[in-house]
């Protein structure tokens, strides 16, 4: 069961490494998140973003390291004995991993009925309140009845945020939320992630080949009164931006771990391509 | 040769572990007693038409066969026996499990092959369900559940069929005595391996289709290949083990 993620950090990546065949996956990881941080991961195709998520709550078998998850030793537990553990992460897939054959309504419910963990069972009336509020929470109420086929690429993967957080989870993991997004989704994709973030100090992973993405989470807050992201300034600003850390990975192994401002002053070629790639996007 | 060799014992182990826990799931909680449900409608109800058309036919042929080979031996009357012999210890269930292998081991590694190569199932593992639990034990108990009432069905039309040909059609016995005969012909083992057999079979369909079905990779191809892979895994499987239990029954 989940420690109390007030208590302490809610994950520890302590030396983590993992091959296939002759290939690191991920290579001597460490790392540490907190209630309420976030870590941006920049990084090229197959340098083991998605798979570092997926060690995050046993997707995957690491062969050395350990892996904490809210206090307990994912390494150490059976497939069968991680299910709980799962319970207690929102988790957005690439392409929102929604259960085609079941509605949006159905979709977001299935955390809050299926959950393998006796404590926290939750009546059919109260699953579809609880249903109905995360999809207020991405706007798409109106979806409710609607199939994962009926919607569009960007609706489906706001499905999968309010199905991510509909248990209201400590951590939330997103694999590449915008990725094959308009910019205009995109960012709205990644205003629901910051809101989610300030408005229940839930501490998040995320994957991503945008750099906006990052700078959002670093640099706007969630107003809940004027119901928008604002920018965050000055010194006394600077605590929520520290909030925000990125990290950069190639070949499994983690490159570069540091600010946006950090990230920026890079002089390494190959952390600088997640920076500059941007800049040329946006000319 | 050997790295062959390795890959199939590999293979076979990987779906023995999946037998094990598809079986150990029947005793755990939480139980999908709703999926098992539906899944009996897709593959117990959803079947039948196609079945009882397949067990028709069959009788049918199989009296009007014999009825030639009997004559010769002038014991045409003896129709009904060997009818009643054939399909309830063979044909029906062979024949039944070979169609819901085509239709539903097909089925079921489409199903769970497209939500492999889609993330479905690392999401349901991600949101702390047992795909195997979930997806694997209310098929398996379905299939196994329904294979057996199936095959009863076909044996039963299979048996009107071959009535129709051997009674009103060809004269070969009268009414009551086709009924008679077909009766005191069965004993009790022929019984047993009539429903045995299809229990067996419904096991093997849901499990070779599951595990074909999970190990899809490589995207819609992939499920495709896993769908194929499925229908002629679980047809040797069926002949196979009907082999094994024709041994074991004819030893009795």
């Amino acid at each position: 069961m989940p420690n109390d993620p007030a208590s302490g950090p809610i994950l520890e990546f302590e030396k983590v490494s993992l091959r296939y065949g002759d290939s690191w996956a991920l290579r001597d990881i460490s790392l540490t998140l907190n209630p309420g941080e976030t870590r941006i991961i920049f990084g090229a195709a197959g340098s083991g973003k998605t798979t570092l998520l997926k060690a995050v709550i046993g997707l995957v078998e690491v062969n050395e390291g350990r892996i904490r998850l809210f206090g307990q030793e994912v390494t150490s537990l059976q497939e069968s004995q991680r299910f709980g553990l799962r319970s207690g992460a929102g988790v957005l897939f690439q392409e929102g991993g929604l259960f085609d054959s079941l509605s949006v309504g159905e979709n977001v419910q299935y955390p809050l009925l299926n959950r393998q963990r006796g404590d926290t069972e939750t009546s059919p009336e109260d699953a579809e309140k609880r249903v109905r509020e995360a999809l207020r929470f991405v706007e798409l109420e109106q979806t409710f009845d609607k199939f994962p086929a009926e919607i569009s690429g960007g609706m489906r993967r706001r499905v999968g945020i309010a199905r991510a957080i509909v248990t209201e989870p400590p951590l939330v993991l997103y694999d590449s939320p915008t990725a094959g997004l308009d910019p205009i989704t995109a960012n709205l994709i990644m205003a629901l992630v910051a809101k989610e973030r300030d408005v229940r100090n839930s501490a998040s992973l995320i994957v991503t080949h945008r750099y906006q993405d990052g700078e959002i989470m670093s640099d706007f807050r969630y107003d809940p009164e004027r119901e928008e992201l604002l920018h965050l300034n000055g010194a006394a600003d600077a605590r929520k931006r520290d909030r925000t850390k990125f990290i950069v990975m190639k070949e499994g192994q983690i490159v570069f771990f540091g600010t946006r401002q950090d990230l920026e002053k890079s002089t390494d070629e190959y952390v600088k391509r997640f920076v500059r790639h941007e800049e040329n996007h946006a000319q | 040769m050997l790295d062959f060799l390795k890959t199939l014992v590999a293979s076979f182990q990987d779906f023995l572990f999946l037998a094990g826990r598809s079986f150990k799931n029947l005793v755990r909680r939480p139980h999908y007693y709703d999926d098992v449900f539906l899944q009996m409608d897709i593959i117990g109800v959803g079947s039948l038409p196609i079945v009882a058309l397949t067990g028709g036919f069959s009788g049918m042929i199989i009296a009007l066969q014999m009825a030639r080979a009997l004559n010769t031996y002038g014991a045409s009357s003896q129709v009904s026996s060997i009818v009643t012999l054939t399909l309830v210890r063979e044909l029906g269930p062979v024949l039944t499990a070979l169609l819901v292998a085509g239709r539903n081991a097909s089925g079921i590694a489409s199903e769970l092959g497209s939500m492999k190569v889609t993330e479905q199932i690392d999401a349901m593992r991600a949101l702390g369900t047992d795909p195997v639990q979930k997806l694997v034990t209310p098929r398996l108990t379905a299939t196994a559940l329904m294979l057996p009432c199936l095959t009863v069905v076909a044996d039963a039309i299979g048996l009107f069929g071959a009535y129709l040909i051997a009674v009103p059609l060809l004269h070969l016995i009268d009414s009551g005595a086709y009924w008679s005969m077909s009766w005191r012909s069965l004993v009790m083992n022929d019984l047993a391996q009539g429903l045995i057999k299809p229990f067996i079979f419904g096991m093997i369909i849901a499990l070779v289709g599951c595990y074909y079905g999970l190990r899809t990779t490589g995207g819609t191809q992939g499920v495709g290949h896993a769908t194929t892979q499925a229908v002629v895994a679980a047809s040797i499987w069926i002949f196979f083990v009907a082999l094994l239990m024709d041994k074991i029954f004819v030893g009795l």
